[in-house]
């Protein structure tokens, strides 16, 4: 059952029809999706959700979408694993990993990609279209598949063929767009104003960042019904960010958890940090970046919800961490090191920044903390190509096995033992 | 005749030049500011561009020239 009843503008509460709009008309503000929410209150229960399919679909009534017909390729629902290595070498008590590289295409993408495909359809779209270095474009190229609708994927012309292929494979129509990367950006949003396509991000936008809420769902639901007291979640534009503590105040609305006081802390990395410069100097003014950075899927210069970000950190006594791009491959190799799982450089960003806000205090020993793990590692493996120990080479001999064997015996007994 | 609507952001002594005042004497454009705001050293301004396209591109390219950073107004739209 859909609790949608319109978008609003976010700056000045200007009601809209529930259709492919994402600004405001008079103030230019984002639009946001308007629920029902005491519509909701005794019908939207934990035995109602707990019965539900276990994707991101099982919280279709938190969803904007009008019918009960989504594009289920078994999104999310994604394992909240306890990370007691990592808490170990860190100093936490009580640490969570949310593995979202598991989704159907290895990112937290399908979350948003899943209801902007799935109103867009709703809306009479037959093309999804997008403007992506990575993860998106694999995202809307699989889901317009699975959907039978177009795909026309821009990209910058100078992405590396690996980046490619991930979106290629579902055979969409790729556009390499010869140009700067504001040259394709300013093209998307002309286009998306001049062509009947459902940009995900641009005029589908309010219904596509609501799926970011599923994951603050999940972390309650998969704690037993509670909100985390810190989560650590990775900012590009500040939308996922935002929307996870979103879900957690939704379901405190709903009566569904008590109360949230959960601190919400973002990561980016030094290259790309528009939201964290403008948090560690204090201000709510946000300076557009020019990237550089390993962690090009955070790699958002001019955060279209940055300033939300900002606010939500002020609000709920979070912080925000910048990290090296040193430190984000320290960072996969910890988490793969610790953990086994081996993440896109994303969460290198996120667990350096976890490490970072350890080391200074900001989290403290007994917070119960979440860490969202937004990308699967095999998407950004250059990061951390030659930065990994060598393989043994040897002949097909018991004589050459035993003496490379001896060679790192006597390594590993001469290094300093770590944790 | 279309409109664009984009956001120019100044920084340092760019603040000081009226460049908005200028292009729209140099090229055949309408500029309307919707919202703006400017410090000392920094500034944004939220602008609508009347003109035939071709125009409108030219007097942006040139405001780029001048340093300023122009961009579409719902944040960068090239995702990872
Ligand atoms: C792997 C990964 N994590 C996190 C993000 C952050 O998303 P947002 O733009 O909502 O801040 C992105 C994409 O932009 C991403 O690709
Ligand atoms: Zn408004």
């Amino acid at each position: 059952m859909s609790y949608m009843t319109a978008l609003h503008c976010r700056e000045c509460g200007r009601e809209y029809e529930p259709g492919p709009l994402h600004v405001c008309e008079f103030c230019f503000g984002p639009l946001e999706v308007t629920y029902d929410y005491d519509g909701m209150r005794g019908k939207v229960t934990r035995k109602r959700i707990e019965s539900g399919p276990p994707t991101m679909w099982r919280y279709i009534d938190l969803l904007p979408i009008a019918g009960d017909d989504p594009i289920e390729m078994g999104t999310g629902f994604t394992p909240l694993l306890r990370a007691e290595n990592l808490g170990r070498e860190l100093g936490l008590d009580e640490l969570y990993l949310k593995n979202d590289c598991v989704n159907p295409t290895w990112s937290f993408k399908d979350r948003v990609v899943g209801v902007a495909a799935t109103r867009a359809r709703e809306l009479g779209f037959t093309t999804l279209a997008c403007a992506s270095t990575g993860n998106l474009a694999n995202s809307v190229s699989a889901h317009a598949a699975k959907a039978g609708m177009d795909a026309i994927v821009f990209i910058p012309s100078d992405l590396e063929q690996s980046k490619i292929l991930g979106s290629a494979i579902y055979a969409p129509t790729l556009v390499a767009v010869n140009g700067s990367y504001d040259d394709v950006n300013r093209l998307c949003s002309e286009l998306a104003g001049r062509y009947p396509w459902a940009f995900v991000n641009i005029n589908v936008r309010p219904y596509y960042a609501e799926g970011s809420k599923t994951l603050g769902y999940e972390v309650a639901e998969q704690l037993g019904w509670q909100a985390p007291d810190h989560c650590v979640v990775p900012m590009a534009s500040g939308s996922l960010y935002t929307k996870i503590w979103k879900g957690l105040t939704e379901l405190h609305r709903l009566g569904l958890i008590d109360e949230p006081h959960t601190r919400m802390s973002g990561a980016q990395a030094e290259g790309c940090s528009p939201i964290a410069t403008a948090w560690m100097g204090g201000t709510m003014n946000i300076r557009p970046q020019r990237p550089n950075t390993i962690a090009k899927s955070l790699a958002i210069g001019n955060p279209a919800d940055g300033y939300y970000a900002l606010k939500t950190m002020q609000e709920t006594n979070g912080a925000a961490a910048a990290v090296s791009d040193d430190e984000v491959v320290e960072g996969m190799k910890l988490l793969a090191r610790t953990e086994g799982i081996f993440a896109e450089t994303a969460g290198g960003v996120t667990i350096a920044a976890l490490k970072r806000l350890v080391q200074s205090g900001v989290i403290r020993r007994g917070e119960r903390t979440v860490v969202f793990i937004t990308g699967a590692g095999l998407k950004t493996p250059d990061a951390v190509m030659g930065r990994l120990a060598a393989s043994l080479d040897i002949e097909a001999t018991v004589e050459s096995f035993e003496a490379a064997k001896r060679e790192v015996d006597a390594r590993v007994s001469a290094a300093p033992a770590t944790a | 005749m279309v409109r664009k609507r984009v956001r120019f952001t100044f920084e340092g002594d760019l603040v000081k030049d009226p460049v908005i005042w200028q292009m729209g004497r140099d090229f055949a454009v309408v500029t309307n500011i919707r919202m703006a705001d400017v410090e000392e050293r920094y500034g944004w301004v939220i602008l609508e561009v009347d003109g035939e396209p071709d125009e409108i591109d030219r007097a942006i390219a040139w405001a780029e020239t001048k340093g300023v950073r122009v961009d579409p107004i719902t944040g960068d739209v090239v995702e990872g």
